[in-house]
């Protein structure tokens, strides 16, 4: 009987960094590796190129496009009011944010921003921070899937379909929304809509914690996440990335904190990266500070539902926003998405008809990062890396 | 029927080829995962905690199309994707099936009017067998889709290749140039 | 800062160079020469007064009635709490905007001053046509050296955010069939 000769297999615990004395053993080719259009892990039609030697991932380029839709060019042949919907699908993932981007910008623009009541102002900030909670929940979602965890996914669409049932109720859809439109919204609250989001926070709030027993702390989570894909403050600064990719390294930073945001009188925290598992600016950092972020929105919603109190009688709808006419000015506005800072670029030329639409989706500049922060990883971390950035290609692309 | 009674063991069932190849492709619907745009999202819906496709045997999705009997255009087609929905499409083996979900990919949608870059329907790059109407749909909306498809797989026979005629479709709308 | 004493400060640094400012409105703005723009965006980057560190927004703009092509950088410069807790605070903001004209669009690439201008100037190439120069991603075309697209595919012809782009009638065998055989978008 012939012995099985163990010495010749591999050890598993070789180093494979290049240049590594272990890694000369081993010659190994480069070969040029297509992850995507198509592939369950890129969130969408996101294509990277990968250079690989072995298991390493030598360099990584992203191919976006996949997903253009001509939004930016269709926004010069509508009125704003008409183009909502548009913003709608840009980041799908979060509708509301991005009508409320657009609609602030639009008001900026045309001076209609005093008009707008107390009671629209809060239902705004109410459904804006639902749609977070409701966004990061896919994401939390989505990245167990990518790393092998399916229970995650049914756990956070469990409670996203209680959050989409409040859209529902409101506005009649469950994905695009519209309802955030120039001049306030387009429909006044359900009734009891106050007392059945009050109930699904009681019931949301102790699902966080459930999370992170579930996923957060998982070993094998943590294996995979820590240490993983970090990106520095000042490279994140230098890629002008947003949101939880720019906190997660580090750096808090938030538009909701500056003056002129709607939120000066909400108590809420900016959570950031502190490296707790590994390293500040990892992929888990990325991903605790999303799961932090539900529980602040879960604040200021309770907030501004108990500010909702006595508004009742206030007009929520605006007439003029169908009707307005954009000054030959320009405007440059920017808020707080799920994913980091949407902004909308808008030039006005006296008629009902902006001249130009520029979307800044966030997601276009955090995924500019990639290039550099998925060189010397393992083949495998890659999905962890881009799982972690959170990426939307509708509004990569736009 | 005095020919066939009592000529079996008991437990044994006589059934057509066809009905019995039907039954089982109509109830093991293997979609892949072909996310493209928002209706992806609900696409993802309708396989997770309330609305279960499982239920209805289409819930095993899969990453690779050679493993998959659905194609579910969730989401607008680009012309730079066009080309990789084709390479995708016959890259599944048959029989495969190909839902439209949502307008974009009926007729481009939103985006027919001044949209350079959306091409106005999928069918124009692949045949098509269900189209579900919705921006996007909603998810009862795609299950009624698969409760369709599956009367449209109960319906075809062995002897009537229904293949041959898509093959055709599928040459005749690529041009000389397209990979 | 107010981006009045910003347009002071450029003034007497770069002279003439600074060819416009406009204040009144709701996106105050200064206008520079195209030459000059990497010198000054490299001051505004790394001068002690300016620190300009985060590039938010590039956009192009077709003004067909001046016969132009506008580029518009919206710059913040953010920094950490005066204690090293709270917060990062916003120190100014500012917006620069170059014209160029249509038939001579080349504006110098700044993606060496603020990386995230890469994939901006690679947007705008596609969508406007405006020839980044000296951009670190560029490839050799049929009309010379310009930024790699980045939406459209590489061969996609015309640059589809300009006002007079006339839109494909067929890619690749694929009709595009629009309403009523339009070509282009009615303004």
């Amino acid at each position: 009987m012939a012995d099985v000769v163990l010495e010749s297999l591999p050890d598993i615990n070789t180093d494979l960094s290049p240049g590594s004395t272990d890694q000369q053993d081993f010659p190994t080719e480069e070969m040029l590796v297509n992850l995507g259009p198509q592939h369950p892990a890129t969130h969408g039609v996101l294509r990277v190129v990968l250079r690989t030697d072995g298991e390493m991932v030598l360099e990584a380029v992203p191919h976006i496009g996949y997903l253009h839709r001509c939004a930016e060019k269709i926004g010069e042949t509508l009125a704003p009011y008409q183009y909502i919907p548009y913003t709608d699908r840009m980041d799908y993932l979060a509708g509301m944010n991005n009508n409320l981007a657009f609609a602030e910008a639009v008001e900026k623009l045309t001076g209609l921003e005093t008009e707008i009541t107390q009671r629209a102002k809060l239902i705004r900030i109410i459904f804006a921070e639902l749609n977070r909670v409701a966004s990061h929940l896919v994401s939390f979602g989505t990245y167990g899937l990518d790393l092998g965890a399916f229970t995650p996914f049914l756990y956070a669409f469990r409670e996203r379909e209680y959050i989409l049932d409040l859209f529902e109720s409101t506005c009649g859809a469950r994905l695009t929304y519209s309802y955030i439109t120039v001049g306030g919204v387009t429909d006044d609250l359900p009734e009891k809509f106050v007392d059945v989001t009050r109930e699904f926070l009681d019931y949301f709030e102790p699902k966080v914690i459930e999370y992170n027993n579930l996923l957060t702390h998982n070993h094998i989570f943590v294996k995979r996440t820590a240490n993983v894909g970090i990106i520095s403050a000042s490279d994140a600064i230098d890629y002008a990335l947003t949101g939880p990719v720019l906190r997660g390294s580090g750096i808090q930073w938030d538009l909701r904190k500056l003056p002129g945001s709607g939120y000066e009188e909400f108590d809420f925290d900016v959570p950031f990266g502190h490296g707790e598992k590994g390293s500040v600016g990892d992929c888990w950092d990325r991903y605790f500070v999303r799961i932090c972020e539900m529980q602040e929105s879960v604040k200021i919603i309770r907030q501004a539902l108990d500010r909702l109190a006595g508004t009742e009688d206030q007009d929520v709808t605006h007439k003029k926003g169908k009707t307005i006419k954009l000054p030959a000015d320009e405007i440059y506005h920017e808020i707080e998405n799920p994913r980091g800072q949407l902004g909308f670029l808008l030039r006005g030329n006296g008629s009902a008809i902006p001249d130009r639409v520029k979307a800044r989706g966030p997601s276009f500049c955090n995924l500019s990062v990639t290039e550099r922060v998925c060189t010397n990883v393992l083949l495998g971390d890659v999905a962890a890396i881009i799982g972690s950035i959170d990426v939307v290609m509708g509004e990569v692309d736009r | 029927m005095s020919w066939i009674e009592n000529r079996f063991e008991e437990g044994l069932i006589i059934t057509s080829l066809d009905w019995a190849i039907n039954w089982g492709r109509r109830y093991s619907i293997w979609p892949m995962t072909f996310g493209l745009a928002c209706c992806a999202i609900e696409m993802m819906a309708i396989g997770a905690s309330r609305f279960d496709v499982d239920r209805f045997g289409a819930g095993a999705f899969r990453a690779s199309p050679r493993q998959a009997d659905l194609m579910i255009v969730a989401g607008t087609v680009t012309y730079k994707m066009a080309s990789r929905v084709k390479r995708l499409y016959n890259q599944m083996p048959e029989p495969k099936y190909v839902m439209a979900m949502g307008a974009c990919t009926i007729g481009g949608g939103p985006y027919f009017k001044n949209g350079y870059h959306v091409v106005k329907g999928v069918d124009l790059v692949v045949p098509v067998d269900i189209y579900v109407p919705g921006c996007p749909p909603r998810p009862e909306t795609l299950i009624e889709g698969i409760l369709r498809l599956q009367d449209m797989i109960k319906n075809q026979s062995l002897a009537r290749d229904r293949w041959q005629g898509a093959k055709e479709k599928v040459l005749a709308a690529s041009a000389p140039s397209y990979a | 800062m107010a981006p009045e004493e910003i347009a002071e400060l450029l003034k007497k640094e770069f002279g003439d160079r600074v060819v416009d400012t406009t204040f009144d409105t709701s996106h105050p703005r200064i206008e520079v020469q195209a030459e000059a723009w990497p010198d000054i965006a490299r001051f505004l980057r790394e001068d002690s007064r300016m620190r300009f560190n985060f590039l938010r927004c590039l956009t192009a703009m077709d003004l067909l009635e001046d016969d132009k092509f506008c580029a518009t950088y919206d710059l913040h410069a953010i920094e950490p709490a005066k204690d090293g807790k709270g917060p990062y605070t916003l120190i100014h903001g500012c917006c620069i905007q170059i014209r160029v004209p249509r038939d001579d669009a080349k504006i110098p690439s700044v993606a060496h001053v603020w990386r995230a201008a890469d994939w901006h100037e690679r947007e705008a190439y596609d969508m406007m046509g405006i020839l980044f120069e000296n951009h670190p991603d560029s490839m050799i075309g049929p009309n010379g050296k310009h930024p790699r697209r980045i939406l459209c595919p590489d061969d996609w012809v015309g640059f589809p955010l300009r006002k007079d782009y006339m839109f494909p009638l067929e890619y690749h065998g694929i009709p595009a069939v629009t309403e009523m055989g339009q070509t282009r978008p009615v303004h």
